[in-house]
């Protein structure tokens, strides 16, 4: 057995999983902090919170700590904005010793000032950072008392990086959020209308899938936070259905809309051809009042499955019989992903999340082959390990993934913040199998030693 | 326009970073701990920052960096971190071997308070530090100085826990790299190569970050130098500081602890900074500058003087870290140029006072500030009220070079959209030759972009 052949750390046996026939129970532990001393690829509260609510362009996002956190979040996350580019600046308090001693609640609040008048943002978000959680600012007050002076909305994040894990700090950016939803006019907002939940806009994905809603027929109110806009944020309540994706972040806010303003949701992916298919069928039947709506799903969806399909021949050629490693930062995603890798023709030998619960992974076993190796909060020693033991021809990863790969001669496909190219949507699914084609099958790899020198 | 916001008027800021030309202490002491052989760096404090250093680390020289955390919680910022440190050493000797842990706090640690120093030796009093394997560590608060100030600090620490004294004195001389690109190192190693002189240098991240393609991937890659030779420090006739912000540090560290003198030298780019590390080297080494040498002098001469009038009055923008501006400047003085803007987020009156003295004569207007507010807001800024012809800094300049359209040159940390500061060196003559090409390439593409039809010229 696998567990065997690798050392894991004492307190991780129970974060790894092989799918085997009649295995006894299966009980992941995960949502706990990493252990000390891991090299964990998980990031913190702060990153949580920062990466989601970063696609607001209108807004100012300004980091209260030392400059670090400000310098390694500013503009790493390809979300596109139609409009303003506010949120591609790297605004920080930047504390030094002096604010540490005594306080920097003076230096944000002149900070905010500044930046208000300079820059005229529709909202401010102000991020704690872990020394804000220690040092005992009152960011509160602070961003109550700029509230009323200059009258715009400013909303503390209660994210300091010690406090939870990055999940955390998707729901203290879903708190910040819901300050807002519910301050503006619904007027004129359609029936048939929805909000998208869940889509950063990387690449310019939600303008793919907002285009396949307005084609259904539907208006779309807000894309929560995919080129994000504030006064879109602050009426969406007004909308029919809440279309959640990436549950992992946005699923809280759609529970807290549902109970404040009665909105419901649903929960989607947009990755694959088949959860892309499924999720225009689900929002039309949500609408079935309206049966046209399902009508042009069912057009839209054939056109575009029949103009995909041939184009997908030559890759699902190449790939039939390759296996794939996933390793994202939310379990959701991995079910998407095995569906279209499978779709692919390509086997799943490794599927793991940094940020899954449990029901994820039992979802998450029930849909992969036998054999196939389960993990939440993995390290590089653990992937190195199962990809080489595996056979893995590919990994889908994020950036501290990506080398590894590559240094086992195993190609690669960014599912995270550095996609350049959209791979949400029926065109996504075209993308992702060109780059996935790209990747496994490039010239490179003649040169190589490959994986670990076995073939 | 990206930085449409960004107002020619000048107004002083109470305190506000906007687009930050520096970045904390810890990736600095994650990055020096990375050219020890064997060694996993260690951030004490929440899981974020590790794994921030790692992903701007990789982003930078495209290989896997390796680094563990403690995993700070509610409970460890209240008690206080030893627990989750001591769990850590522990772990990570268990289960990732390395031969050395070179722990750096982190603004969270070190506002609770937790003490390295004490922690690390009970770790080794309790036995968790394995017969062999060492524990380093290095105070590097994110709220003082920068990453400049963390790699200074972690280099120091080091040197000053393993450096040892014994009764052979070797023929040798110890160089404290300063935070170089690998490709930097290489090329310092050769250079003293070539001139039969026998060094000791550390950190080394050859073969650390720029590694061959193996179809392995190694946790430890065999570079780095050894805790070993690093016990050796002491007994080296004597030591060359590369880099007065991020190499002296550990020069005065060793001189205190074994008695070792050391001369601070600039890092070598440029003829002047290269001429003077040269012979600071041939005199420690007591060797020759061999004939080679001064051929590859000789050859940047050449090329300079053939294309010397592309360079005259040339306005050129420059931003980075300390030790990497000075000498730059210097060149580009010598080049004929003028930089008239010269900005680095890292505080420290010495580089105010260094930039002031290589300019004042030549560039006597010209914009020089570090520090508080010296960030790529105001850079933009003075290039608005004062414009230029060519931008030199990291990645993070190229938002003003598009929104100017200026020509931009990428130079320094971090380079997260292009590739080759690892490989190619800008240190020595050779490297000051590529600096020279670049320059040109940038001003002479745009001339040819610019030209009008009948001015095109074919041959330039």
């Amino acid at each position: 057995m696998i567990m065997e052949s690798i050392e894991i750390l004492e307190g991780r046996k129970k974060q790894i999983y092989q799918k085997e026939q009649n295995t006894e129970q299966f009980d992941m532990t995960c949502d706990t902090k990493s252990l000390s001393g891991s090299v964990s690829q998980r990031a913190c509260v702060f990153c949580g919170s920062r990466v989601v609510l970063y696609p607001v362009a209108d807004a100012l996002h300004v980091v209260h700590g030392p400059i670090g956190c400000a310098a390694y979040t500013w503009d790493i996350r390809g979300a596109v904005s139609s409009g303003p580019e506010l949120h591609r600046m790297s605004f920080s308090t930047d504390l030094k010793e002096m604010d540490v001693i005594y306080g920097g609640e003076k230096k944000l609040y002149a900070s905010l000032i500044e930046l208000i008048d300079q820059y005229q943002p529709k909202a401010a978000f102000i991020y704690s950072t872990c020394i804000i959680g220690l040092i005992g600012d009152d960011i509160d007050a602070v961003c109550k008392k700029v509230t009323q002076e200059k009258d715009l909305p400013v909303l503390p994040v209660h994210s300091e990086g010690f406090k939870g894990t990055k999940k955390d700090g998707y729901a203290a950016a879903c708190n910040a959020l819901m300050k807002i939803v519910g301050t503006g006019s619904t007027e004129g907002i359609s029936p048939y209308s929805l909000n998208i939940l869940g889509e950063f806009n990387l690449a310019g994905e939600a303008w793919i899938i907002k285009d396949y809603y307005e084609q259904m027929g539907l208006e779309v109110v807000a894309t929560v936070t995919g080129d994000g806009r504030v006064d879109d944020i602050r009426r969406c309540h007004g909308a029919s259905l809440n279309v959640v994706q990436c549950s992992g972040s946005m699923l809280k806010l759609a529970k807290m809309m549902k109970e404040k303003y009665g909105v419901p949701y649903i929960r989607v992916s947009y990755f694959g051809i088949e959860d892309m298919s499924k999720a225009l069928y689900d929002v039309a039947k949500h609408f079935n009042k309206k049966p046209e709506i399902m009508d042009k799903a069912k057009k839209l969806v054939s056109k575009e499955v029949s103009e995909m399909y041939p184009k997908l021949a030559k890759f699902k050629k190449a790939l039939n019989g390759k296996r794939a490693a996933i390793y994202v930062g939310g379990a959701f995603k991995a079910f998407s992903l095995i569906k279209a890798l499978r779709y692919l023709g390509m086997k799943v030998v490794l599927a793991g999340s940094q940020t899954g619960n449990k029901d994820d992974y039992n979802m998450l076993k029930d849909l992969c082959d036998e054999g196939t190796v389960i993990v939440d909060d993995s390290n590089p020693v653990e992937l190195s390990k199962f990809v080489l033991e595996k056979e893995a021809d590919l990994i889908i990863g994020g950036v501290k993934e990506r080398p590894i790969a590559y240094k086992l001669g195993v190609g690669f496909c960014d599912h995270n913040h550095e996609r350049k190219i959209p791979l949400a949507g029926f065109v996504g699914m075209f993308n992702f199998a060109r780059e996935v084609y790209q990747s496994v099958t490039s010239p490179v790899w003649q040169f190589a030693p490959r994986k670990g020198g076995l073939g | 326009m990206l930085l449409r916001h960004t107002t020619k008027e000048i107004k002083e800021r109470e305190g506000l970073t906007i687009n930050p030309a520096k970045t904390c202490q810890p990736i600095g002491a994650m990055y020096a701990a990375l050219g020890i052989h064997g060694c996993l760096p260690h951030s004490h404090g929440s899981q974020g920052c590790c794994s921030y250093h790692r992903s701007m680390l990789t982003r930078h020289f495209k290989e896997p960096v390796m680094a563990a955390t403690s995993s700070f919680t509610e409970g460890a910022s209240v008690f206080g971190g030893q627990a989750n440190l001591l769990q850590a050493i522990n772990n990570i000797f268990t289960i990732y071997d390395p031969e050395l842990i070179a722990v750096h706090s982190t603004c969270l640690s070190e506002t609770i308070g937790d003490d390295l120093k004490q922690i690390v030796t009970k770790a080794k009093d309790d036995g968790k530090v394995p017969e062999g394997k060492e524990v380093t560590y290095a105070s590097t608060p994110s709220f003082v100085g920068s990453h400049v100030t963390g790699y200074a600090n972690m280099v120091a620490g080091m040197t000053q826990q393993f450096a040892e004294k014994s009764e052979t004195q070797l023929d040798r001389t110890n160089i404290v790299a300063g935070w170089m690109e690998p490709s930097d190192i290489r090329e310092i190693k050769r250079l003293a190569k070539e001139l039969a002189a026998e060094i000791l240098l550390y950190p080394d991240v050859t073969d650390v970050l720029d590694t061959p393609q193996t179809g392995k991937h190694d946790m430890y890659p065999k570079g780095g130098v050894t805790v070993e030779q690093m016990k050796t420090l002491g007994d080296s006739k004597s030591t060359i500081s590369l880099g007065n912000f991020t190499a002296e540090a550990a020069a005065i560290a060793l001189e205190k602890k074994c008695g070792v003198g050391f001369v601070s030298e600039d890092i070598p780019v440029g003829i002047s900074a290269t001429d003077r590390f040269l012979m600071a080297l041939s005199k420690a080494a007591g060797v020759e500058i061999p004939q080679s040498i001064t051929d590859e002098r000789g050859r940047l001469v050449d090329m300079i003087t053939d294309m010397q009038q592309y360079f005259h009055g040339k306005k050129v923008a420059v931003f980075g870290d300390p030790d990497w501006i000075v000498p730059l400047c210097e060149f580009l003085v010598e080049l004929d140029m003028k930089p008239v803007h010269v900005l680095s987020g890292t505080p420290g009156k010495r580089l105010d006072k260094r930039l002031h003295e290589l300019l004042d004569m030549d560039v006597p207007d010209a914009n020089i500030k570090n520090g508080a507010s010296a960030d790529l807001f105001l850079l933009h800024q003075w290039i608005k009220n004062e414009p230029v012809d060519l931008l030199i800094g990291n990645t993070h300049g190229k938002f003003i070079a598009r929104d100017e359209d200026i020509p931009f040159i990428r130079f320094g940390f971090p380079i997260i959209d292009r590739v080759g500061h690892s490989y190619f060196p800008n240190v020595g003559y050779s490297g000051a030759m590529r600096i020279v090409e670049k320059l040109l390439m940038a001003i002479m593409d745009r001339q040819d972009r610019d030209a009008p039809e009948e001015r095109f010229e074919l041959v330039m």
